[in-house]
């Protein structure tokens, strides 16, 4: 599955992205971002995607829009492969022109820092107003009107009055929430949010995460969430998809990736948060060490300097041999759940449940 | 039994007193500069932070929880109220006043990229203390640098290179070790894990654990983040534009908070539990923090309180001790504490 690009014909799932590769030609060496990805998502589904910086997350996301294939003055250039099939079309092989079409109609993204995604010199209406109007043959008044309908559903007090406000003159929740309603102005099936909260204040991060599940249930769209926090994932995922180097290192459904999660880096970072909803513990568990740089990522399984278990025996398997992603025996409702780790299975279920567990 | 009365322990003598502390950013306009108003960052802050205890200070973004902990170091003048440190008033010494407790009061930034100078070698940088407080440290400034460095946990050999070489999560242990140079009493560490990665901001919150019981540390220590605060600080104060609305140790903050404010801060915190999305009580809070150049008369939670009535609107309320050890400034507090009991999530 994650080793053959050319395999199968369209699928059947609505989004689904093959062996993705994402890697940029620097004078330091090539760092590879992304490197052999795969998942899938159905309508109505939400992904979330969890990782450290620099475990190649956003990457993946501006991959999926199609944004990394302009580079500038025609100079370092991402070098792309893989697949990606939205419903039933693959995007990496299509026009531009097609995929421009695509962007923002059927797949939109909700940015990280709203202040530097919004234009500061257009007013918030306008920049919702030429979203739909690249899509849409209407007219000014219409789009507008749909502009204020939209700041509407995201919570913006008196949108007809705040539709003709700037950026600055929102606050950072509203900005997020003018945001979203610009991604959603064109009803996408798709919708990426790039650490959608992580600019905000609890209080205000809680407020967009419950629109985001209520304009979730409410257009039916697939959401893919990328975060470097377990909480906001744990709120609103179904299935969760962890990152470490590049590569996929764990996918299963939310509730399995929680309560029995197979990686050890998973375990490091179930570890390493303090926790709100557990009895006070004296201390963390922290992941010894730092991130891997991606120009030199480690061989063999990526997480091995860090790892606590490397040193377990694995039946002759070396260090520098490349855990695949390979699924879990039992693994509850029927929905896959992948790990990429050499540990057997039976030593694995009773590390997690006898070292890692009763000290979370 | 009549014990004699003995000077009480140490532990309990408060090493700062903070008392009706105030600091207005005036803004200014025009041409020849009046001022035009004045953003109340801090209004009027009273407490007390006690030897070898961590005291926790959280709120949102905009709260004064960053200008609170610059004023106790005195980076900024207070605009009124006292500040004593040890028993000394510090609240308006000038720079040569200062130096000499600059030994005692250190202070943790939040962004390890620019709280380090990119021109200096690790060395210059965890020494420099040494070099302005005119110190010569036994064996040298450089055989106690580079033990500094050991006791954050980087390799002393790295005392010549320079903070780029170094990841965010060591940068952050190099300004650690500056901070300790001068074997201060009280350190001030203002969100000193928000910017490291999840598997980084364990080691630094141990690590500051760790160098708290070595060396009989008090933190005072700043951040938005619930979760953390809980970990790491014996006592809390919460702040909401400016004030403090509720300051207790921290197993009846969050097992029983008495503050409409602290409650709803504690349901929005996202729990990383799949299990518990559905069954979980949320106060959503409508709107955002006021601004700090007007805020709102009265208690200044009033326009996001679901609680507010008439009385809120008009009078401000006290931080008064409603149980033992638990301050609240809050007209409708929280039924009793048996009320309140922690939804329990056993492991």
């Amino acid at each position: 599955m994650t080793t053959a690009p050319t395999a199968g014909g369209a699928p059947t799932s609505f989004l689904e992205v093959r062996d993705l590769r994402i890697h940029f030609p620097t004078d330091d060496g090539l760092v590879k971002s992304v490197d052999g990805l795969s998942f899938r998502l159905e309508k109505g589904r939400t992904l979330g995607i969890v990782g450290e910086s620099g475990s190649g997350k956003s990457v993946t996301s501006l991959g999926i829009m199609g944004l990394h294939t302009v580079g500038q003055y025609g100079r370092r250039k991402a070098r792309i492969s893989g697949e990606i099939w939205l419903d039933g079309k693959e995007l990496m092989s299509a026009d531009p022109d097609e995929v421009r079409r695509l962007r923002g109609r059927e797949m939109a993204m909700i940015f990280q820092d709203p202040l530097s995604a919004m234009h500061p010199y257009f007013t918030v209406g306008a920049q919702i107003v030429e979203a739909y109007r690249v899509h849409h043959d209407v007219d000014k008044k219409t789009a507008r009107t749909r502009a204020v309908e939209l700041l509407d559903r995201v919570g913006i007090p008196q949108p007809d009055r705040r539709v003709d406000d700037y950026p600055h003159q929102f606050s950072g929740g509203m900005r997020q929430r003018a945001m979203i309603a610009m991604a959603l102005v064109n009803n996408p099936e798709l919708l990426i949010a790039d650490e959608p909260t992580t600019a905000l204040d609890v209080t205000v991060q809680a407020q967009i995460l419950d629109l985001i599940r209520d304009l979730q249930k409410e257009f039916g769209s697939a959401v893919i969430v990328i975060t470097h926090d377990l909480g906001v994932v744990a709120e609103l995922a179904d299935d969760i998809l962890v990152m470490y180097g590049g590569r996929c290192v764990e996918r299963g459904p939310a509730e399995q990736v929680f309560h029995a999660p197979q990686h050890p880096y998973t375990w490091g970072l179930l570890g390493s948060m303090p926790r709100i909803d557990r009895e006070q513990t004296e201390r963390l568990i922290p992941v010894k060490g730092s991130p891997p740089s991606l120009i030199n990522v480690p061989d063999g399984c990526a997480f091995n300097p860090r790892c606590p278990y490397a040193d377990l025996p694995k039946g002759g398997i070396t260090r520098t041999e490349r855990p695949e992603l390979r699924p879990v025996p039992d693994a509850g409702d029927g929905r896959p759940h992948l790990t990429a780790c050499h540990l057997p299975q039976q030593d694995r279920t009773r590390i997690w449940n006898e070292e890692i567990a009763p000290k979370l | 039994m009549s014990i004699p009365k003995q000077p009480a322990p140490a532990a309990a003598e408060p090493l700062l007193k903070v008392e009706g502390l105030v600091k207005h950013f005036p803004i200014t306009k025009g041409l020849l500069r009046r001022q035009a108003g004045a953003v109340q960052a801090v209004d009027g802050l009273d407490f007390e932070v006690r030897a070898g205890e961590t005291l926790g200070v959280v709120g949102e973004s905009g709260c004064g929880k960053s200008t609170m902990g610059r004023l106790i170091t005195r980076l900024l003048e207070p605009t009124a109220g006292t500040i004593a440190f040890d028993g000394r008033d510090i609240s308006h010494l000038g720079v040569a006043g200062m130096r000499p407790m600059r030994r005692d009061i250190q202070m943790i930034f939040q962004d390890p990229y620019s709280s380090l100078n990119p021109r200096h070698t690790v060395g210059t940088i965890v020494g420099a203390p040494f070099r302005l407080q005119g110190i010569t440290p036994e064996g040298g400034v450089k055989k106690e640098v580079q033990r500094l460095l050991e006791l954050v946990g980087l390799n002393p050999e790295h005392y010549n290179r320079y903070p780029h070489e170094f990841s965010g999560g060591q940068r952050q242990r190099i300004g650690i070790a500056r901070a300790l140079a001068l074997k201060p009493r009280l350190v001030v560490a203002d969100e000193p894990v928000s910017a490291l990665d999840v598997s980084i901001q364990a080691q630094v919150v141990n690590l500051l654990d760790d160098l708290q019981d070595e060396l009989g540390l008090t933190y005072v220590i700043i951040a938005h983040d619930l979760s953390v605060i809980r970990h790491v600080s014996d006592r809390i104060a919460v702040m909401y534009l400016g004030k403090i609305v509720e300051l207790t140790d921290r197993s009846s903050l969050y097992a029983a908070p008495l503050h409409p404010y602290t409650k709803a801060l504690l349901s929005a915190v996202p729990v990383p539990d799949p299990r518990r999305r559905a069954r979980r009580e949320r106060i959503l809070l409508t709107g955002d923090v006021p601004s700090p150049i007007s805020p709102p008369p009265g208690c200044r939670f009033h326009t996001r309180c679901w609680k507010a009535t008439e009385v809120c609107k008009q009078q401000e309320p006290p931080l008064t001790a409603l149980l033992p050890g638990h301050r609240v400034a809050c007209h409708h507090p929280e039924e009793a504490p048996t009320e309140a009991v922690r939804e329990g999530a056993p492991a």
